[in-house]
């Protein structure tokens, strides 16, 4: 399964990386399970599974780490918002 | 159209006009207006840049404007929220609401406010004199955001 994967603000800024286009292993199947697979990649990769600070959207919407990925998805990595 | 994502300033007056333009039913507008301040965190803001994820902010205060529609009984709405580069005193964002009263108009605009502090996906990095920093969220705005999970205004 391939998806999209974008990266912003202080969290682009510590994982180097703004977007990516991801193969992902069998396993793979939610939020929460991508967070794992890419914090696996190495130390700096660790700030991906931030818990509170570190928020996800699926398909542009907001979402919860156990929500389902599937293939062609743009999922989205940022820090809590501070707009306004 | 209702909601607007730009690097441009706006006109606060022609879009507080145009909220009642040819809508006689409107008896209140209630507005917002966020600015740039330059005490941000620490003292020593000389600028921000405000970051965004395109499409999906759109889509974001789409929501949180029907949301609100839904909630209230409202004749209209304007959101414009700026992004780029902002110096003390820019504006930031406009929201307005017209309603037949001044009650929903000023619980929607609040409301409008709470939500899109906490859901819209905007980034503050300040320029200070030790360098560029990034905003942190702050808890209070969750707060403000939560209180409206168990109101139900519309009657």
């Amino acid at each position: 399964m391939t998806i999209k994967v974008l990266y912003f603000a202080a969290l682009r800024d510590a994982l180097g990386r703004s977007e990516e286009s991801l193969a992902l292993p069998p396993g793979v199947s939610t939020i929460g399970d991508l967070q794992a697979f890419l914090a696996d990649r190495g130390e700096r990769w660790k700030a991906i599974e931030g818990g509170k600070s570190v928020r996800a959207a699926r398909n542009q919407r907001m979402a919860s780490s156990s929500e389902p990925v599937s293939p062609g998805d743009e999922i989205a990595f940022f820090p809590p918002v501070t707009g306004g | 159209m209702s909601v607007s994502v730009q690097e441009a300033d706006f006109d606060t007056g022609a879009e507080i006009a145009a909220l009642s333009l040819g809508h006689t039913e409107v008896g209140a507008v209630a507005t917002f207006v966020g600015l740039v301040r330059s005490d941000g965190q620490d003292a020593g803001v000389q600028a921000m840049t405000l970051e965004h994820y395109p499409g999906m902010t759109e889509k974001a205060l789409e929501d949180i404007v029907a949301d609100a529609r839904h909630r209230w009984h409202i004749d209209g709405v304007r959101v414009i929220h700026r992004f780029g580069r902002l110096e003390p005193g820019d504006r930031i964002v406009f929201v307005g609401v017209a309603s037949a009263h001044r009650g929903e108009a000023f619980a929607a605009c609040e409301f409008i406010m709470d939500y899109l502090k906490t859901r819209a996906p905007f980034w503050k990095c300040e320029e200070t004199p030790q360098g560029a920093r990034w905003v942190d969220a702050r808890e209070s705005d969750d707060t403000a955001a939560v209180r409206w999970d168990d109101i139900d205004m519309r009657r």
